[in-house]
């Protein structure tokens, strides 16, 4: 089925990064938007545009109904869900396959079963993809899984089978702790996701974030390689780059096939990524999660690949068979993206929802800033604090700190609170510069040097 | 007894109970002390509460549960006694 017209069912930059792809491969493009959306940036740049609802996200991008209603009324054939909101949402993706309208991602069945925190778990151990060691799957009975827990050692991370980004997750460092959190973490996670199906996992201690990019057409399957996203506050990626520091080439190659098992595992079709724990000492990596979407870092992945991910997802919608092959697929230099959120970082990370008064953008070689801004933009209080993505490329680590560190010299927002300055003092950071993180580095880190995170307006004289 | 308002000092969606399925913080005609929380405001996915200056009773809520405010927004008068 050859598409026409796309529906962008999301906002902020992504929207704006769905449009230019689809555009870009010859598409109509319709942007489906809530009432604080109207005079966004996607409206503007999209061949049609559709109001959804009020600003309040559950009743427009998260209104299954109405995204339905306005692909029926502006003959979409195709819905692009991007990241968050619905993107991960099986009933959304199996509403719009019923519809007779392509889902630009994978199957409902697939989102669902990779979804189930525990399931997926038990499919990676079954594609031999190594696992964070726990139990097997969900556990019914406290005792036995205590003992269990004994025999694989303290600390445990008690999960929620139907959680994830971090939520109803318990630490107990002995057995009587697992034995009076247990029963705590099933009720809670009852009430939140209304299911208490809980599993457990070992803690591991100083571990890196990697992940690999996949795609896949339901037959064959591709690695893009890593990403390596260590540096997070509050479970929250901030920094994000390709290749990782971290690995050897034997370890990239395991990590890589592996992530390519799981997907041909479950058939995967479109664009997807495997989340590890990569542990420095042992060189072990286990599988975390897998996201069933584009996600927010996929241009550090295209600026080393030089492939364009949103164009091939949609192709494959679209029915096309996968386009590269494994060979195909090499990479060139480094990349970082620093995710410019309108929050205050001298201020705990305040949100600010300020109105962009002043925009001068960053330019020139190697960098590329994805976004959703325009002078005279007021950010919307509504929606997440993402304003843009800087993203840097060069031959190498290095070459491309000195590139960040001077593309944000180059980006003024006037008087908006960003992360920007955030990232200046990340730059200069000698662990940062020496690649030497790890996932709980950044917060304590935040704790001690808060001093140097005011707000400077842009350095140019 | 002057009457006295809580006004928003953030945008986003004023919440009046901690939890779709939690009662409310306060009702009207319910005590309430300085330093009380009566709702909350989510700003970019993130909670504020909404804490009260004034001691005295809850008069009325001004701004719906779920309803989008400014900043400077009334959202509840509280008679103070």
């Amino acid at each position: 089925m050859a598409l026409s017209k796309i529906l962008v069912a999301n906002r902020g930059e992504i929207a704006v990064r769905i449009i230019r792809a689809a555009k870009e491969l010859g598409l109509k493009t319709v942007q489906a938007h809530s009432d604080a959306d109207a005079s966004s940036l996607a409206v503007q740049m999209a061949d049609e545009a559709i109001e959804i609802g009020p600003a309040t996200a559950k009743k427009s991008y998260l209104d299954i109904e109405a995204i339905l209603a306005a692909a029926k009324k502006t003959g979409a054939d195709a819905v692009h869900p991007g990241y968050g909101f619905l993107a991960e949402n099986a009933d959304f993706a199996d509403a719009v396959e019923s519809a007779g309208i392509a889902f630009i991602g994978p199957s409902g069945d697939v989102i669902r079963r990779m979804g189930d925190k525990a399931v997926a778990r038990e499919v990676a151990k079954e594609a031999d993809v190594p696992t964070v060691p726990g139990s097997d799957g969900v556990f019914e009975d406290f005792d036995r899984a205590k003992e269990q827990a004994c025999a694989i050692g303290f600390p445990v991370m008690i999960k929620a089978r139907a959680g994830g980004g971090g939520r109803g997750i318990r630490i107990a460092g002995n057995d009587g702790e697992f034995l009076a959190l247990a029963p705590q973490a099933a009720a809670e996670a009852k009430a939140a996701f209304g299911d208490g199906g809980l599993y457990f996992e070992k803690v591991i201690e100083r571990a890196r974030h990697i992940e690999v990019q996949i795609l896949g057409d339901g037959e064959n399957f591709v690695h893009f390689y890593e990403r390596e996203c260590s540096l997070q506050r509050r479970r929250q990626k901030i920094w994000e780059e390709a290749p990782s520091t971290a690995l050897s080439p034997q370890a990239r190659e395991g990590l890589c096939a592996s992530a390519v098992a799981l997907a041909a595992a479950v058939s995967y079709r479109g664009a997807g990524t495997i989340e590890y724990l990569y542990d420095d000492k042992s060189g072990d990596y286990y599988f975390i999660e897998m996201n069933t979407r584009i996600q927010v870092e996929h241009p550090v992945t295209e600026a080393i690949t030089g492939v364009d991910l949103l164009c091939e997802m949609i192709r494959i919608a679209g029915g096309e068979p996968l386009a590269l092959r494994q060979s195909d697929i090499a990479t060139h230099g480094h990349a970082i993206e620093a995710r410019i959120n309108a929050e205050d970082p001298a201020n705990n990370f305040l949100p600010f929802p300020g109105c962009i008064e002043e925009l001068r953008l960053p330019g020139g070689p190697g960098v590329r800033f994805d976004h959703m801004l325009y002078q005279g933009y007021q950010v919307p209080p509504y929606y997440d604090s993402l304003l843009g993505k800087l993203i840097v490329h060069a031959e190498t680590r290095k070459k491309s700190i000195a590139r960040l560190q001077r593309a944000l010299e180059e980006l003024d927002m006037g008087g908006m609170k960003t992360t920007a300055p955030l990232f200046r003092v990340l730059a200069s950071d000698p662990d940062v510069r020496a690649g030497n993180v790890h996932t709980k580095w950044l917060e304590p880190w935040l704790e001690s040097n808060a001093h140097k995170l005011e707000q400077q307006k842009g350095n140019l004289p | 007894m002057a009457t006295q308002e809580v006004k928003a000092m953030l945008p986003g969606v004023f919440y009046r109970k901690p939890a779709p399925d939690q009662p409310n913080y306060k009702n009207e005609g319910d005590a309430v002390d300085k330093g009380d929380v009566i709702g909350l405001i989510e700003v970019m996915k993130s909670f504020h509460p909404v804490v009260c200056e004034y001691s005295g009773r809850v008069k009325a809520f001004r701004a719906e549960n779920e309803a989008a405010i400014a900043p400077g927004d009334v959202l509840a008068e509280i008679e103070e006694g």
